[in-house]
């Protein structure tokens, strides 16, 4: 079995349950933390660790950290982003509904490394179950005193709410997060000042990912030192990917960094291959925002060399014949998918979601959306996918937020890899009508159409 | 504003004031404005799932801040509903991946049972039909949101037990 970090403990009956949780050695890392070590040490653990962020743009966690006003005397926040929205990203939701002490524990010794007396954790307001378990966990922490004034005899208190969203996918970004915990409209902020310096109500502040603060508990336990043996390279660690898509096992699947793409994708220990065994078409390593890869560049690199699942190995080649690693948000496409139409999904799902601030933004992923329809449908026009590159292009680099590029790069790798797909819609109009035009008619089989 | 023309009749009860409370006391004394989008979630669940420009400024009253300020909160945020839904909404994602697994066909489905278009809400007010973006159960699709929680690897099937369910008053939607 491979190495474990967060989910080692998964299946242990109960594990949900304050008293599990504690039996089972939870919580240790903050006796361990609170008695015996300084908050600046812990930060040197985590940089040690090589833990990067795990909510999607693999920043150093313990860089981050390090940034921290703690200068100007304000209080100081730990803001924990449980807003999981990007398509394909469903793993923090199987951490918190499992074992939701894992990141409370991971809250208060990651607060205490900050010096932050008051922390939060940001959830989705869809995921209202799941808030309502981490606000049962919260009680029970404080009942056992883990939470609260003068943790464990020491003169750290910290307190520790829960707070919900209300379906805005743009609250996943850190600045709309903070407004959004302030109790406004999640528009992004224009950074600099970054949160490190003037975050939530004007405090310094650090956002971080569930995934990423879970792991901190056994960063303590066992130092950052012991952390970066796992894994390979400068991808440190364990990775939860959230697979979904044609394949036979979808689900949440913590991996140690550095197996084969191929080996994650057919191996009857996470995804056990694809759907009645049709040919893989194309993969979107790291959720809905990363460049979609083509049949080809799946398994190997445009070098030959093996794919791997690290943050080095999916991105190898750029955009050009590479993608990223992402939140983990692992989509698989077989034959009967169609790229336009998904593509044409994605660019609805941004226009939707864009908060409106900058027009390149609110303008481009609307044009964005309505040319993909238009092609999907069988109303496009030769010029079209010269117009929807041109648009993608302005978007890119011209935003405050990511989410312009973030809508923008799908469209780019789609139209990169898969450009014949969008001309056989163009051309054979009357054969795209029925919304299931590749489950009918596979276009490995029709490509001929349209290749030269 | 569309509801105009439709009334609620507002009812901050004892129990709900206390939660409403709770919900304040997470946020510093001079912070109030923090707990507008869980207060809006509470005051929400037990007005029939919408919100009315009179409940907006109550809540507004209760949180010491304008009206406008919530108004262009419950504007921003989806799972806001301005005007009446069903008392059962289904909300089905449609991205990506439930869509590769055939979530369109679901929504279809359950429209046509409830005899309503998407969007739409049945005449009696027990159900809406929705289609929303990604709720974070790619792995588990084709699926739908039903109050607090997910419906998932949904089936034609599961979908007319749901309906079956929900008449019969054995739908949990909300987890207090
Ligand atoms: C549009 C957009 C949506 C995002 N959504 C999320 C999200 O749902 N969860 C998350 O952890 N990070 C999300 N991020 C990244 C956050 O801004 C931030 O980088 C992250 O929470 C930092 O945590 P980490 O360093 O632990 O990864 C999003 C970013 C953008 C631009
Ligand atoms: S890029 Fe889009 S989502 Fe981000 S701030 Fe601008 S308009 Fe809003």
């Amino acid at each position: 079995m491979a190495k474990k970090i967060l989910l080692d403990k998964i299946n242990i009956p109960g594990i949900k349950s304050y008293e599990v949780y504690r039996q089972n050695g939870g919580y240790a890392s903050v006796e361990k933390a609170i008695k015996t070590m300084t908050p600046d040490a812990i930060t040197e653990e985590v940089k040690a660790s090589g833990l990067r962020g795990r909510g999607g743009a693999g920043f150093p966690m313990g860089l981050k950290w390090s940034f921290i006003d703690k200068k100007s005397g304000k209080p100081r926040h730990l803001v924990c982003n449980a807003d999981e929205s990007e398509p394909g990203t469903f793993k923090d939701r199987y951490l918190m509904e499992h074992i939701p002490h894992l990141l409370i524990e991971g809250m208060i010794t990651s607060s205490y490394a900050l010096g932050a007396n008051l922390s939060y954790i940001y959830i989705r307001g869809e995921y209202m179950w799941v808030y309502k378990i981490i606000e049962r966990a919260i009680k029970e922490a404080y009942a056992a005193g883990w939470l609260g004034k003068n943790i464990l005899g020491s003169d750290y208190s910290l307190d520790l709410h829960v707070h919900c969203g209300a379906g805005a996918y743009i609250c996943g970004e850190e600045t709309a997060l903070i407004e959004s915990l302030e109790g406004k409209r999640g528009n992004p902020r224009i950074k600099p000042p970054f949160p490190a310096v003037s975050g939530l109500w004007g405090n310094p502040t650090v956002v971080n990912n569930v995934e990423s603060i879970s792991n901190v508990p056994w960063i303590v336990n066992n130092s950052g030192e012991e952390f970066a043996k796992i894994g390979l390279g400068r991808s440190t660690g364990t990775k939860l990917i959230s697979a979904s898509g044609h394949i036979k096992k979808p689900g949440v699947y913590e991996i140690e960094l550095g197996i084969t793409v191929d080996e994650f994708i057919n191996s009857e220990e996470y995804c056990g291959g694809m759907i009645d065994d049709r040919p893989i078409k194309a993969l979107i390593p790291g959720g809905s925002s990363v460049p979609i890869l083509p049949a080809h560049l799946i398994y190997k690199t445009a070098e030959g060399e093996d794919r791997l699942m690290t943050y080095e190995s999916l991105s190898e080649g750029g955009f050009a014949t590479g993608s990223m690693m992402g939140s983990g948000g692992f989509i698989v496409y077989n034959d009967t998918a169609c790229i336009v139409r998904n593509t044409w999904n994605f660019a609805k799902f941004y226009a939707h979601e864009s908060c409106g601030q900058c027009s390149p933004c609110r303008e481009g992923t609307g044009w964005m959306e309505k040319v993909l329809y238009r092609i999907e449908t069988g109303h496009g026009t030769s010029e079209d996918i010269d117009l929807l590159w041109d648009i993608q292009r302005k978007i890119e680099g011209n935003t405050i937020c990511p989410l312009g590029d973030a809508a923008a790069w799908p469209v780019a790798a789609a139209i990169r890899h898969f450009r014949e797909e969008f001309e056989y819609h163009i051309q054979f109009p009357e054969k795209v009508k029925n919304r299931n035009h590749f489950v009918d008619e596979p276009f490995e089989s029709i490509k001929h159409l349209v290749t030269k | 504003m569309e509801n105009k023309n439709y009334t609620q009749v507002i009812n901050i009860t004892p129990e709900l004031k206390s939660r409403i409370d709770e919900l304040i006391s997470h946020y510093p004394a001079d912070k109030r404005k923090s707990a507008l989008l869980p207060v809006l979630h509470e005051v929400q669940d037990a007005h029939d799932n919408w919100l009315s420009a009179d409940l907006m400024a109550k809540v507004a009253e209760i949180l010491e801040i304008t009206p406008i300020e919530v108004f262009e909160v419950v504007t921003f945020y989806t799972m806001y509903n301005q005007k009446p839904m069903g008392k059962y909404m289904f909300e089905f994602c449609l991205t990506s991946c439930c869509s590769l697994r055939g979530a369109e066909d679901m929504l279809e489905y359950a429209c046509e049972k409830l005899g309503i278009q998407p969007g739409g809400t049945t005449e009696d007010g027990m159900f809406s039909v929705v289609g929303v973006q990604c709720l974070g159960a790619c792995g588990y699709a084709p699926m739908m949101q039903l109050g607090d929680f997910y419906k998932e690897h949904l089936t034609p099937a599961q979908i007319d037990q749901i309906i079956e369910d929900c008449k019969a008053g054995k739908i949990i939607l909300h987890d207090k």
